[in-house]
């Protein structure tokens, strides 16, 4: 019994003190995103560039097939849920709501978390292994300013970047599928859809995307930062960024849909 | 050539003094009351085995971690009271070769050496070229900036590594075990080469190392460490000729003779009192 209450005090006392840790690390970006210049110092655009090639850029093709595919799937589900009450047509709705407010910036937020979330925890935990952060250290370069603004900066692009483009492969997804089933031309599709839909639709997806870049970049830098015990840690850290980030970007999501919809 | 080298140096002003460092590691204490100094022009070599705090003192030395008590004072200014900014500017002072090299993977050769002259210069792109390509020429590594470090032996590696730290013309030049990893005649052109760079650039180099050989060959005066407190602090002459039994051990690689008692082997096992 001793023993479990300790084991729970420890616990508690390191989620709190990584707690911190993160707040602190997230301060310190926003710091250098703003003074850096002025400290002569300043994020170098070529790295957000850089960086939001990686996390943008070439998940493009995997975002679309992902969303077309959750698009088609809802329409499926829908079609069949519908067929009872005669109400198929209604499916249009309910695909382009739950598309826009929920699952692009979902299926975007867990698939950056997996593919961009764990290569930061195991760059900069690799870095931290082999002295590269120290060497940015000594050279008078924070690594903070060096590595991380960039990161956030190109994430908070590109996280609600793809989110959009996943709108409209959703959408695209659903429309394939009712078009042939209830023998409507996609164009017709599209238009009762935007019909449906208004800027607060868009802008629900938007808001969370946002939330899910800034815990994708946090958790990711903070295992990576925090590695101790060569290839064996990065390792440990790299998986448990993308558990602990995709747990994350779920609970948000939830907290984060029970106020947008009060 | 170490005597013709000693001969250029000048020898004089400390540019490094560390006073009354103590450092912990938890409730563990790394170090205890180190104290010593370096001249200007001088190559001090820190030597002793491993788990000896030598590379911890590094660490301390380069502003990595901050002392629990004590000074150290690096050209003239106590690193452990400046502000971010002061260290900042000290840093330009300061060159650092990692033992592994420490080379970004994810840049070239070139770019790695350009790295400083980026951050802290404002010099066009060809110029940083050019001076890069220089200090590539000096540790007989020109032809290579193109290369990743992937693509480099261990020694090339080194000596990348030891462009990038002289590429500012630093005053204070740090080298943490030039000599580990390396095979011998690998490990004979890097010390010649760091007594070439001091010869050429009349820098304050320190070096960490527990290689004898390498150790005797390029220091003027040795700073010899044994479990976390200075032993010694000598020319070569001194340490060769010491009759502390911990350096004559080292020098002999003799094993430490340590008399274990039963009652503590057991309670080190059961973790209780026997």
């Amino acid at each position: 019994m001793k023993k479990l209450v300790e084991s729970i005090g420890r616990r508690t006392s390191h989620s709190i003190e990584e707690l911190g840790y993160v707040s602190v690390l997230l301060v310190d970006t926003l710091v250098w995103l703003v003074l850096g210049k002025s400290r002569q110092q300043p994020v170098r655009t070529a790295h957000i560039f850089h960086e939001a090639l990686h996390i943008g850029v070439y998940a493009v093709p995997i975002v679309v097939v992902l969303c077309l595919s959750v698009g088609m799937m809802l329409a499926m589900q829908g079609l069949e849920t519908l067929k009872p009450y005669g109400a198929q047509s209604q499916v249009v709705v309910g695909i382009a709501l739950s598309v826009t407010r929920e699952f692009a910036a979902l299926i975007v937020g867990i698939l950056v978390a997996g593919r961009s979330g764990s290569a930061i925890a195991a760059r900069i935990g690799t870095m931290k292994e082999s002295q590269e952060i120290d060497a940015l250290r000594v050279i008078g370069i924070t690594p903070v300013r060096y590595l991380v603004a960039p990161l956030l900066v190109a994430m908070m692009l590109m996280v609600p970047s793809l989110t959009i483009l996943g709108d409209l492969a959703g959408l695209l997804g659903g429309a394939i599928y009712t078009a042939y089933e209830l023998n409507m031309s996609i164009a017709t599709y599209f238009d009762r859809s935007f019909a449906v839909l208004d800027m607060y639709d868009i802008f629900q997806g938007l808001i969370k995307s946002l939330v899910f870049a800034v815990i994708i970049v946090l958790v990711g830098v903070s295992n990576g930062f925090q590695v101790q015990g060569g290839a064996e840690g990065v390792g440990r850290a790299t998986t448990r960024s993308v558990v602990l980030s995709i747990s994350l970007i779920v609970v948000a999501d939830m907290i984060f849909t029970f106020f947008l919809t009060r | 050539m170490k005597n013709s080298t000693m001969q250029t140096a000048t020898v004089s002003e400390d540019v490094i003094q560390v006073e009354n460092l103590v450092t912990y590691y938890g409730e563990r204490k790394i170090l205890d009351d180190i104290n010593f100094s370096v001249r200007k022009g001088e190559i001090m070599v820190i030597m002793g085995g491993s788990g000896s705090g030598k590379s911890t003192l590094l660490r301390y030395l380069l502003g990595l971690n901050m002392p629990t008590s004590g000074s150290i004072r690096l050209l003239g200014k106590d690193i452990t009271r400046m502000n971010a900014r002061e260290m900042h500017d000290m840093r330009k002072n300061m060159g650092v070769a990692f033992q592994g090299g420490a080379l970004f993977g994810s840049m070239t050769v070139g770019e790695n050496v350009q790295l400083p002259l980026c951050e802290h210069t404002r010099l066009d792109k060809n110029t940083m070229r050019i001076m890069s390509r220089m200090k590539l020429e000096v540790v007989n590594l020109a032809g290579f900036e193109d290369l990743m470090p992937s693509e480099l032996s261990g020694g090339m590696i080194k000596r990348a590594a030891l462009a990038r730290a002289v590429v500012m013309d630093p005053r204070l030049l740090f080298f943490d075990e030039p000599s580990a990893g390396l095979d011998p005649v690998a490990s004979a052109e890097l010390d010649e080469l760091i007594l070439r760079l001091r010869a050429a650039m009349n820098m304050t180099i320190v070096v960490v190392t527990h290689e004898l050989e390498s150790a005797f060959k390029i220091a003027d005066r040795i700073t010899v460490l044994d479990n976390g407190e200075i032993l010694l602090c000598g020319t070569v002459e001194e340490v060769r000729n010491s009759t502390n039994e911990r350096i004559q051990n080292l020098l002999n690689r003799r094993p430490r003779d340590e008399t274990l008692d039963v009652d503590e082997y057991l309670k080190r096992l059961t973790g209780r009192d026997i």
